[in-house]
C-alpha cells in the first residue's frame, strides 16, 4: 500500500512539474505575438495619443518632442525586455568557470579572440571583476587574454546593443559590436606583448585555490526561462529610469535644439572632439543607458558618428569604478596602460569613422 | 551544526544572499553559524570566479547568483 501511494505521489509530482514547465513555456510562446503586435502598433498608437487624444498641432517643437518620447520609451523598453530575456536564457549555457576552462592553454592571439567573444555571452558583473581576474591568473591564462575578456564583457552588453539598435538602427549596433570586439582583441594582445605581468600585485600570484570548483546543477528549460525573467527584472529594473530620463532629454534636444548646433563641438571637422569625448566618457559609466538616447539626439544636430561612437564606447567600456576595483590587484602603471591602450583604440575608431562618413 | 559561509565583499547580491540565508536559518530553526567572508585571498581559496559564493560545510554550493529559497534550504538541511 505504502509503495503504491508513494508511486502515485511521485507520478503526480512529476506531472505537476511537467505541467508547470509546459505552462511557463506556453506562456512565453503566447506572449511573443502580443509583444510583436504591440511593437508593430507603436507608431499608430503614438499618433492616436499625440494627435487625437492630446490633440496637439503637427509640426511644432513641443509636438515633436512629445511624439519622440511617447514613441521611443515603450519601443526601447519592449526591445530591452525581449533581448534581455533571450540573452538571460543564452547566458545559462555559459559560466565564468566554463569560459576559463575554454581559455586555458590558448596562445596569445587565438586566446584574445576567444576571450573577447566569450566576454559577450558569459554572465559578468564588474562587481565580480576581481575574483574573475584572480581565477583566470591562477589558471595560468595570460594577462593579455584576461584583459581581452575584461574589456569585451562590459563594453559589448545587451543594454547598449538594444539602445543602439532601437535608436540608431541595426547598422550602428553591428558596427559598435564589431569595433568593440576589435578593440578588445587588439588591446588585450598589446597588453600581452608588452609583458606587464610585473605590474600585477605580487600576492595575486601566490593564490592557490584548494577546493574543487562548483559542481554545476543540471538546468531544465523552466530553470532557463526563470533565469531569463530574473535577468529582465534585474536589468530592466535597474536601467528603466535612466532610459526614460535619457529619452526625455533626447526628446527635448529633438524638438528644441537648432540644426547644426553641435557641429562646432562634436562635428567631424573638429579633430579634438574625439579625444575629448573619450576623456569625458570615462567617469560616466553608471548613466550609460541614459547617455545613448541623448547622443542619438545630438547626432541629428551636427554631431558626427565617429565622435558619438567614441563617446559611447568610452562611457560604456572605460569605467572609473571598475578601474578603482581593479586597483586591488593591479598596480597603477598597469591600470594606466589598460586605460591608455583602450582609449587610443577607441580614438582610432572615432577618427576612422569621422574620415569615412 | 552547519557552518555556512557567504563569500563576497561589496556586491549587492552578496548582501542579499547574506540576509536571505540568515533569515532562512532563523525562520526554520536551524542550528547553523553564518559568516560573511570578505577577504579576497580567503574567497579565492574556494575557487569561485564570481561572487556571491555560498559555502555549506566547506562545500561550494553556488557562485555568482542568489539561489532560490527552497534550493538554499535543501542544501542547509542535507549539510
Amino acid at each position: 500500500m505504502i509503495t503504491h501511494a508513494t508511486i502515485r505521489l511521485t507520478i503526480i509530482t512529476a506531472i505537476m512539474k511537467q505541467l508547470s514547465a509546459a505552462n511557463k513555456f506556453s506562456m512565453v510562446v503566447l506572449l511573443l505575438p502580443v509583444w510583436i503586435a504591440l511593437y508593430l502598433s507603436l507608431d499608430r498608437l503614438t499618433r492616436v495619443i499625440v494627435y487625437s487624444f492630446l490633440s496637439m498641432p503637427e509640426d511644432e517643437h513641443l509636438t515633436r518632442a512629445v511624439y519622440f518620447f511617447i514613441f521611443e520609451v515603450p519601443k526601447v523598453l519592449l526591445l530591452l525586455t525581449l533581448i534581455v530575456f533571450v540573452v538571460g536564457i543564452i547566458r545559462t549555457y555559459f559560466s565564468p568557470e566554463k569560459t576559463r576552462a575554454a581559455l586555458e592553454g590558448k596562445p596569445l592571439f587565438v586566446g584574445n579572440v576567444m576571450a573577447s567573444s566569450l566576454g559577450i555571452v558569459t554572465p559578468f558583473c564588474s562587481c565580480s571583476a576581481i575574483p574573475l581576474f584572480l581565477g583566470f591568473v591562477e589558471a595560468g591564462i595570460p594577462l593579455g587574454v584576461t584583459f581581452s575578456f575584461l574589456i569585451a564583457a562590459p563594453m559589448i552588453n545587451e543594454v547598449a546593443i538594444v539602445l543602439l539598435f532601437g535608436l540608431f538602427g541595426w547598422e550602428t549596433a553591428l558596427l559598435y559590436v564589431i569595433m568593440g570586439l576589435i578593440i578588445a582583441v587588439t588591446s588585450g594582445w598589446v597588453i600581452g606583448r608588452l609583458k606587464l605581468e610585473r605590474y600585477v600585485e605580487e600576492w595575486v600570484y601566490k593564490i592557490r585555490s584548494q577546493h574543487a570548483p562548483v559542481e554545476e546543477q543540471p538546468l531544465t528549460l523552466t530553470d532557463r526561462i526563470d533565469h531569463g525573467w530574473d535577468a529582465v527584472k534585474d536589468v530592466v529594473g535597474k536601467v528603466w529610469l535612466y532610459i526614460m530620463i535619457g529619452i526625455a532629454v533626447g526628446a527635448g534636444v529633438h524638438g528644441y535644439v537648432p540644426e547644426n548646433f553641435m557641429a562646432g563641438i562634436m562635428g567631424k571637422d573638429v579633430w579634438w572632439s574625439v579625444p575629448l569625448s573619450v576623456v569625458i566618457g570615462i567617469p560616466m559609466y553608471s548613466n550609460a543607458a541614459g547617455i545613448i538616447p541623448i547622443v542619438q539626439a545630438l547626432l541629428g544636430k551636427g554631431a558626427s558618428l565617429g565622435t558619438a561612437l567614441a563617446f559611447m564606447m568610452s562611457v560604456i567600456g572605460l569605467s572609473l569604478p571598475e578601474m578603482i576595483i581593479l586597483k586591488k590587484v593591479l598596480k597603477i602603471q598597469l591600470i594606466a596602460a589598460f586605460a591608455g591602450i583602450v582609449g587610443i583604440g577607441i580614438m582610432i575608431v572615432g577618427f576612422i569613422f569621422n574620415a569615412v562618413y | 551544526m552547519t557552518t555556512i559561509k557567504i563569500l563576497g565583499s561589496g556586491c549587492a547580491k552578496c548582501r542579499t544572499l547574506h540576509t536571505k540565508v540568515q533569515e532562512l536559518v532563523a525562520t526554520n530553526g536551524l542550528t547553523a553559524t553564518v559568516t560573511k567572508v570578505e577577504d579576497l585571498v580567503e574567497i579565492m581559496k574556494y575557487g569561485i570566479l564570481s561572487t556571491p559564493g555560498l559555502v555549506v560545510n566547506e562545500q561550494v554550493k553556488s557562485a555568482g547568483s542568489v539561489p532560490k529559497d527552497d534550493q538554499i534550504l535543501a542544501w542547509l538541511r542535507e549539510g
